[in-house]
């Protein structure tokens, strides 16, 4: 009895995960026709909800493509990998607090800020690089024009905001 | 532990994986982020196009309606009967000598007030240069020189082929801009950034000047000076803008008649004409063929480049010769109801009539015809009978159309019928044969697509839509390189597509929303490598960040899409209970998606938007009701009128306007209560929309502020926050979007 309503209770979350699913994929799949650039995965995926690192989706795409890549992934065989993923729960965001120590620990003096400097240098040189324009674009939204640093509370306080 | 440097090894060390740590943390969080945006920007792009593109179906049904109308309404009084004859008499569409009286400018007196520009023919580079300056400075031309223009880029155009040829060698660089609609800045900015034509410095605009932007006039009085003063190296394509029955929707009517009050309509006519002479197609050294909106595989450059295109007055509907012979179906890209229709004078049609022989009938015996047909009111003057009485049919129409005045074709030996209204017969061209109506609606309404093929471009309602291979088709066939084409706004302002064989150029920056796109320009040497450059011209958005940006523009589409959700909110209702079969008042937020996308028909990834729609829902259910009424609370603002008329109404707003402009024949702005009475008769009996008389009456009454009998169109409008900003502020275009009332500034109906 309880297994049947735990079996019901998946198969409900599974036809749920399926649509969202199809609904991000169809944002990309600019032709009609069930495919998506394969630069566009990353989008997808973090927009239901997922946050992998570089090296998480770089395997996950090496389970969507085709044997021989041919720069576009099928939704045929994007479905059941992402559907897993969702009701595996992986690649689950930190929670803010996490980030917020994840920032301490690169001002380990405690002042409450990162100068536009050292962020750079760390999001440029360690981790997993920024390219130039995510580094452009982190920068615009993030440096106090007038200090020209990161206070990273209330960065992380807005940019949650807006997540939710 | 151990020795001092070991252990300063292993803190380093652990410093050194924490830093990483903490630094691939930070990273994968903010690319969370960024793609979180990046997604909310294409659902935001997503739901302006289908909103636009919807609108633009809905004018393909407007279309519908006026045909159905034709066929099938009967008049149930003298008074309905001659309202719909009013409908179609219309004032004769200008023949060529009348053209010249029209664009009689000379009697036009310019006040020594005036303190805008001043033209004076021939025009030199400088007056041309000037104007422009004069449009930056926010100044107006004078109607007397806005005629005197028209008439002069009319004589000149009239002398254009179809496909204009441009030569790099004459030119060193070519420019082709694509559509522009009515964004002033945007043509400054593009002038000011890539310099002003010039012999050296050639232009080609590729369509789509007019409409939805609010400096529609200046940018045609700009192009058609460049035109007239370099006009071998400045070049205009037709867009399927550049027509009247388009304009009387999407803004470009309505700015002319904002603007010169008096002569609007002389300026409206001439232009009209104007438009039609329009050339349609460039080619640059025989290679790049640049056109604005794209090809089908029926596309023959042969045929566009010798046929009349002065006999295309509109391609939104083509008058067919059902009489003769049956339409010769085009397998494609015909618009769905076009075939075998009678068309009514207001739609768009050639000036000739067709050749089938027309019998006046006595006074009105009613006739069996396709449909039922009007009970004769009774003895009147034969004459006035036989000018008033309608019969449905294709007899009928074309009887209405000669009693207006359109003329026969001599050329083919038919039977002229002379009535009193009927002028002599000036040389006019057969109507277009539906092979060349198609060819030429092909070129400015199709769009590529990724697949192979060629298939009927049903969202837009006319054209095509066009794959790889008509592409290569097309330039295998006439040994070209590649097409440059408009018509879709992209966000960068360009996008290449088909193997780079196809370049879509948009100049129009901002174009949906304030950093909702860039503009760009396409600059072409000899060697025809296509440069493009980008820009915006908004300093604001320079400003805001990315994130600011895209919530900008986000929260402009998401209020055109409460304002569709509202207007659908009895269907809605009617969705929501067929998945609550136990009454609960609650369903799932799965159901809610499927079926708003049942009634709103958009495409649009509701599960996405749902947090931005639904504010309030406990455990994945929503009580539907009262989010309905949230809704409705941000949207309504008039208690008197019932709600359901007021959805109706909404739903149809620019429907609504397009029919009263279109009633409103002298352009005036006012219509009488009766005609607004009928027309609402009309229009719900075809959308079978249940509304009494009393109601419609009641309405009437309470919109006319003044009790003077007439309704003044904006009014109407604006009694139910339907009119944008722009009637006052000369801000933005036709573009659905909420308005805030201006409350205080205009007068409360008075209690029906």
């Amino acid at each position: 009895m309880a297994d049947d309503k735990e079996r019901e209770g998946t198969e409900i979350a599974v036809a749920e995960y399926h649509k969202k699913i199809k609904e991000a994929f169809e944002v990309f799949d600019h032709e009609a026709n069930n495919t998506v650039d394969v630069r566009e995965i990353g989008t997808i995926v973090r927009s239901l909800g997922c946050c992998p690192s570089e090296g998480q989706l770089h395997d996950l795409l090496a389970e969507v493509e085709e044997e021989e890549p041919t720069g576009y992934i099928r939704f045929e065989k994007f479905l059941p990998v992402m559907t897993k993923v969702l009701l595996e729960r992986r690649y689950r965001p930190s929670p803010e607090d996490t980030l917020l120590r994840a920032f301490e620990v690169l001002d380990p003096s405690k002042r409450g800020f990162l100068t536009k400097e050292e962020l750079i240098k760390y999001m440029t040189e360690e981790g997993e690089p920024f390219s130039q324009e995510e580094m452009e674009e982190m920068l615009s939204a993030a440096i106090d024009p007038e200090s020209n640093s990161i206070h990273y509370k209330d960065y992380i306080a807005m940019m949650v905001v807006d997540d939710s | 532990m151990g020795s001092g440097t070991s252990t300063q090894h292993h803190f380093a060390f652990q410093n050194a994986e924490n830093a990483f740590r903490a630094a691939t943390l930070i990273q994968r969080w903010y690319r969370r982020y960024a793609a979180r945006l990046e997604m909310r920007r294409h659902c935001t792009w997503r739901i302006f196009q289908s909103i636009e593109y919807a609108g633009q179906q809905d004018q393909v049904k407007l279309h519908d309606f006026f045909s159905y109308l034709v066929d099938h309404f009967t008049p149930s009084s003298n008074h309905e009967r001659d309202f719909l004859n009013r409908m179609f008499t219309e004032e004769r569409f200008p023949q060529d000598a009348e053209m010249e009286k029209l664009s009689d400018y000379e009697s036009i007196e310019v006040p020594d007030s005036y303190t805008g520009p001043h033209l004076s023919f021939p025009l030199l580079p400088d007056h041309a240069t000037a104007l422009v300056e004069a449009f930056r400075l926010k100044q107006q031309l004078h109607a007397r020189y806005v005629l005197n223009l028209l008439h002069e880029t009319r004589k000149h155009l009239v002398q254009l082929p179809n496909i204009n040829r441009v030569s790099t060698c004459y030119s060193e660089e070519v420019t082709v801009c694509g559509d522009l609609h009515g964004q002033l800045d945007d043509l400054i900015f593009i002038f000011y950034k890539n310099g002003l034509p010039s012999p050296e410095r050639a232009y080609v605009f590729n369509g789509d000047f007019v409409d939805r932007g609010k400096d529609s006039v200046e940018i045609l009085m700009v192009l058609f000076a460049f035109m007239l003063v370099y006009p071998k190296e400045f070049h205009l394509n037709r867009g399927n803008h550049e027509d009247h029955m388009v304009n009387l929707r999407y803004g470009f009517t309505k700015e002319v008649m904002r603007k010169y009050k008096t002569h609007g309509k002389k300026i409206l006519k001439i232009l009209q004409d104007v438009f039609c002479w329009l050339p349609l197609a460039t080619l640059v050294d025989e290679k790049v063929l640049i056109l604005h909106g794209g090809v089908s595989d029926m596309t023959d450059l042969e045929l566009l480049a010798k046929l009349d295109r002065h006999k295309i007055v509109s391609t939104l509907r083509r008058k067919t010769r059902e009489n003769e012979k049956p339409a010769t179906t085009q397998k494609k890209a015909t618009p769905p109801s076009c075939a075998g229709r009678p068309t009514p004078w207001f739609l768009p049609q050639s000036r000739s009539l067709p050749a089938s022989p027309l019998r006046l009938g006595s006074c009105g015996a009613p006739r069996a015809g396709r449909s039922s047909s009007i009970p004769c009111s009774g003895p009147a003057d034969a004459e006035e009978l036989a000018r008033r009485v309608r019969r449905s049919g294709d007899l009928e129409m074309d009887r209405c159309r000669q009693q207006a005045g359109f003329l026969g074709s001599r050329a083919q030996g038919e039977l002229l019928l002379v009535t009193p209204e009927a002028d002599s017969d000036a040389d006019e061209p057969p109507e277009p044969t539906q092979e060349e109506w198609k060819q030429v609606v092909d070129i400015l309404w199709s769009d590529p697509m990724a697949q192979e093929g060629c298939k009927a471009n049903t969202v837009r309602g006319g054209g095509c839509y066009f794959g790889p291979n008509v592409t290569e088709q097309l330039l295998q066939k006439y040994n070209l390189q590649f097409l440059i084409r408009s018509h879709e706004c992209k966000p960068e302002g360009y996008e290449f597509c088909h193997s780079r064989k196809v370049l879509t150029i948009f100049s129009a920056s901002n174009y949906y929303e304030v950093g909702s796109n860039r503009g760009a320009y396409v600059k072409l040497g000899p060697a025809l490598t296509p440069y493009i450059v980008q820009y915006q011209a908004n300093k604001a958005t320079h400003m805001l960040t990315m994130r600011q940006r895209i919530s900008r523009v986000e929260e402009s589409a998401l209020r055109s899409l409460r304002e569709k959700l509202f207007a659908h909110s009895s269907h809605l209702l009617g969705e929501f209970k067929k998945h609550d079969a136990d009454k609960t008042g609650f369903i799932s937020l799965s159901d809610w998606a499927e079926a708003v996308e049942s009634v709103v028909r958009l495409g649009l990834p509701w599960r996405m938007l749902r947090p931005q729609l639904v504010s309030s829902s406990m455990d994945n259910t929503l009580e539907y009701k009262s989010w309905l009424e949230d809704l409705a609370k941000g949207q309504l603002s008039h208690e008197n009128i019932q709600s359901s008329l007021l959805e109706t109404l909404y739903r149809n707003r620019s429907n609504l306007e397009t029919i009263f402009r279109i009633i409103d024949s002298d352009h005036s702005g006012f219509i009488s209560l009766d005609e607004f009475r009928q027309t609402w008769k009309l229009f719900s009996s075809h959308m079978n929309i249940d509304i009494t008389d009393d109601c419609i009456c009641d309405l009437a009454r309470s919109i006319d502020f003044n009790k003077d009998g007439h309704i003044d169109i904006n009014e109407f409008l604006e009694a139910f926050r339907l009119v944008e900003q722009s009637c006052t502020e000369g801000d933005t275009s036709d573009c659905p979007q909420a308005t805030n009332t201006k409350g205080s500034g205009c007068s409360k109906p008075g209690t029906p």
